[in-house]
Formats: C-alpha cells, structure tokens, sequence
C-alpha cells in the first residue's frame, strides 16, 4: 500500500501526496455525511453491522449491571425493609389517585358520549430500561432497550414517573435511541395548565432548561406554572407534564416574553422509562383545545418543528 | 511474518480495547472527560509504523467507530484522518520528543480535534457546548504517557519473543 511516509522525508516537507490523500478522505468523510444526513445511511449500516456491535455494547455496559446487582446483593436488610415500606405507602398514595382518576375518566367519558365525540383509546405504555447515555454528553441522546421487535416506533413518547423525556429518534431491533427534550434540535409544543396558553418548549442543551421564546408579551405565564403536551401535531399525547417556569423576562426586542422552565422528569439520570403512545392520536391529531388563544398564529403553531432537525 | 502477524494481533486487541473503552458506560460527571480513545491508538500506530497504517488506515477506524457509537456517518473518519495526517507530517519530531512534549503535542492535537467536532457539529445542525467540553483533550494528553508506554512494552515484547 503506497502510504505517505515521513521515513526518510525532510522535516516539514511539504508532502504534496499527503495533503491531496488527506483531502480526498475528507471529501469522501464529507459526501458519507452529507448522505447520511438525508438518507440515515448509518442507520442502515448499524443494523448490517449489529452481530459486532452487540458482543461489544455487552461488554461494554457488563461494569455498570454488576456494579448494579453486586449493590442490589449487598443491599441491607433493613434499607430493603425501609424502601418496601416506602415503596408500599407510595403505592397507596398513587392506588388512591388512581381511584379518583378512574372516576374522573369515567364522567370524561360520559360528556364526551354526551357531545358524540370521537372516543380516545387509552395510552399505549410499554416499560424500556436505560442501556446508555449517549457517548456523546453534548449530543442529549440516550439508548433505551426496546427497538421494532417489542413494537417501539420512531416518534413514541417516551417519559418517567415524573414527566415527559423525549421521544424516539430511530429504531432499531432490539434498542432505540430517543432524543431528549433538552436536544437544542428538539421542540415540544405544550399548554401553560393555569390558563391553556400554547407555546412551544426548545431544548436548550442543559438538562436542566427548556426555552420558550416568543411568548407574547401580554400572554398570562408566570413563575410557577406548569407545562404540559398539548397534543397538537399529534406526535405526544395530551396531558404529559413537560417542565414547571422557573423564570419569565422580556427579550431584547420588548415585544415578546422569554420564558425558562425546569424540565420535571430526571432527564439526567432516570434509567427506567416508559414509552407512551396514543395511537387514535397518531391517527388523526386532536382538534385544538378550546382554550382562550393566545399562542402563536394558528398556522405557526401546527407547522412547528415537531421532529428534530435531522 | 510470525513478527507481523504478532503485531496485527496487538494491533487489533488495541483497537477492541479502545472501542470497549469508549462504550463504556461511566457515571454522569465523569463522562465528559472520556477520552478520544481511539484517537491516542491511531497516534500510537502512526508514529510507530507509517509505512503500514497511514490516513487509509485512520479514516476506516473512523468509519468503524461512526458505526459502532453511532454518530454522523464519517465524522469519525474526518476526525481520524486529519489527526493521522498531522501526525505523518511531523512524525519525525513528536517520535525523539521527551515524554511531556510529546503529552502537549497529543493535547494539541486532541484540541485541535475538538475544534473539527465543533465545526462538523455545527455544520449538521445545532450543537451546544459548555467549558467542560474543553476537558477531554487534558485527559488524553495526561492519559498518553502510560498509553505510550503500555503500548510499547507490549510491542517490544512480542518482538523479543518472536526473535
């Protein structure tokens, strides 16, 4: 193989075989990427190459289970004793939610027979084990367990106890990557709970922050409220707490808000999720909710960036 | 041929090493400071024998690597070749370095590397970073030394016991 070889070469010398060589890979580097951006070439390629990769990502994460199950073993008795405790009143709490749930569901459903409305499935939810964070920290991807064997599709919810998380970006057989809200790529349109205000939540690339600029200046958001998925685009189901505003200031410009809020769900560190989906949803996307409108125009709103920029 | 054939295998045990070593999943605040594994390998085999592993080389570890973690197909392989291009051009200098210059010029070059991600990542779409992005080359710059010498232990070795 005829490689440019410094062997023998004066110090510096200007090797004018080892920049063209250098710039025919970046070209051919460049092409693949470009490619793969439109195509998802490399997704393709992960898939043929998957029987290396799996041995490899086993080992790979073996450190963390044992890790994990040598703490699960040695546990003490009495913090097992504790926690079950714990675990069983939480149980309670949540059992006795859901009870008062039920009947809310239960008069939901009865208005909406009443007003001949379409009725809507339940979600669809499915648990998925964190496999890793992405290797990337500044790319807000994770891999999570369950890929298109176990039914999971590209664009599912996907969230923990405690609020929404992200949604997944690209499928494979046995895993799934899902992009987390906090990707700058990512945006989520959700409704202030307080007053049915819909705006659209971007990732910041902090975990701990999602954005909402453009917020109209005379629109009722404060410190405190929370947000939730509207459904709107038909991508998430309603009703999923996104993040509560911690910070609302005027943008520079004097015209719009901008608002900050705190993601609620451990996007950082929870590693049992649960995908969501509402598949009437997907079908055909809810009407929009008859909340007092002051988001975004109408138009805006529905042709927002659902997906990530790919 | 006995001699190559030992080194191929240390070659590719260092490669599997590298891959294990990047996917390897670490608790959050140290995952900032993984370092660019692969890279410091490439380094290594190109300073030690250009004649076999030039930018060819680099750019197909890229390519496996981009498969293998998953990210822009060929951002890997960029990255590779244009650090195994720099280090063919000033090969015969870094190679009689005393050990530290030679951990500042790996420092540099795995700066300079995050300055292409940068670039690539932004090109492909948006990318945020904070000051801890600047961490990773440190750690491989610091990390070197004992690479260097783990990786040339090993080669003498198995070239004494082939002799």
């Amino acid at each position: 193989m005829p490689v440019y070889s410094a062997e023998g070469a004066p110090l510096f010398s200007e090797g004018s075989g080892g920049s063209l060589r250098l710039l025919a890979y970046l070209a051919i580097a460049a092409a693949l990427m470009a490619v793969d951006l439109r195509t998802g070439l490399l997704h393709q390629a992960r898939i043929a190459a998957s029987a290396v990769i799996s041995p490899l990502q086993t080992i790979a994460t073996a450190p963390l289970r044992i890790a994990k199950s040598v703490r699960e073993a040695t546990a003490q008795r009495t913090g097992l004793v504790l926690e079950n405790a714990d675990l069983r009143k939480q149980l309670l709490f949540a059992q006795a939610k859901l009870d008062r749930l039920a009947i809310v569901q239960e008069q939901n459903n009865h208005l909406r027979a009443l007003l001949d409305a379409r009725q809507k499935l339940g979600l669809n939810v499915q648990l998925a084990e964190l496999i890793d964070v992405d290797l990337d920290p500044y790319r807000h991807r994770i891999l999570i367990n369950q890929g298109s064997m176990h039914g999971v599709f590209v664009g599912e919810a996907v969230i923990d106890a405690k609020g929404l998380i992200g949604q997944v970006l690209n499928v494979e057989q046995e895993r799934a990557t899902v992009i987390l809200l906090s990707d700058p790529s990512h945006a989520v349109p959700v409704r202030v709970q307080r007053t049915g205000l819909r705006v659209i939540a971007y990732g910041s690339g902090d975990p701990m922050r999602v954005e909402l600029p453009h917020v109209p200046f005379s629109a009722d958001i404060k410190v405190g409220d929370l947000l939730v998925t509207s459904g709107i685009g038909g991508r998430f189901p309603p009703g999923l707490p996104v993040a509560t505003v911690y910070k609302v200031e005027t943008d520079n410009s004097a015209t719009f808000a901008v608002a900050e809020a705190r993601p609620l769900a451990g996007i950082a560190n929870s590693s049992e999720l649960l995908l969501v989906s509402d598949e009437a949803l997907a079908l055909t996307p809810l009407p929009a909710p008859e909340a007092e409108f002051v988001g975004p125009p109408e138009g805006l709103a529905n042709d927002a960036p659902m997906e990530p920029v790919p | 041929m006995s001699r190559s054939r030992a080194l191929t295998a240390w070659l590719l045990l260092s490669i599997v090493l590298a891959s294990v070593l990047t996917l390897i999943g670490l608790p959050e605040p140290l995952r900032v400071l993984r370092p660019f594994w692969l890279a410091l390998i490439v380094i290594y085999w190109t300073i030690e024998a250009p004649e076999h592993y030039g930018i060819g080389f680099a750019f197909a570890l890229g390519l496996l690597q981009d498969v293998l973690i998953g990210t822009m197909l060929g951002e890997h392989a960029f990255r590779l070749a244009i650090i195994s291009f720099i280090v063919l051009r000033f090969r015969s200098r870094i190679r009689f370095f005393p050990m530290w210059q030679q951990a500042l010029a790996v420092g540099a070059l795995l700066l300079n590397d995050r300055i292409v991600v940068l670039l690539l990542r932004a090109i492909a779409g948006e990318f945020t970073i904070d000051w801890r992005y600047w961490l990773a080359p440190l750690v491989g710059a610091a990390l070197w030394p004992w690479i260097f010498l783990l990786l040339d232990d090993l080669r003498s070795r198995s070239r004494q016991r082939d002799a």
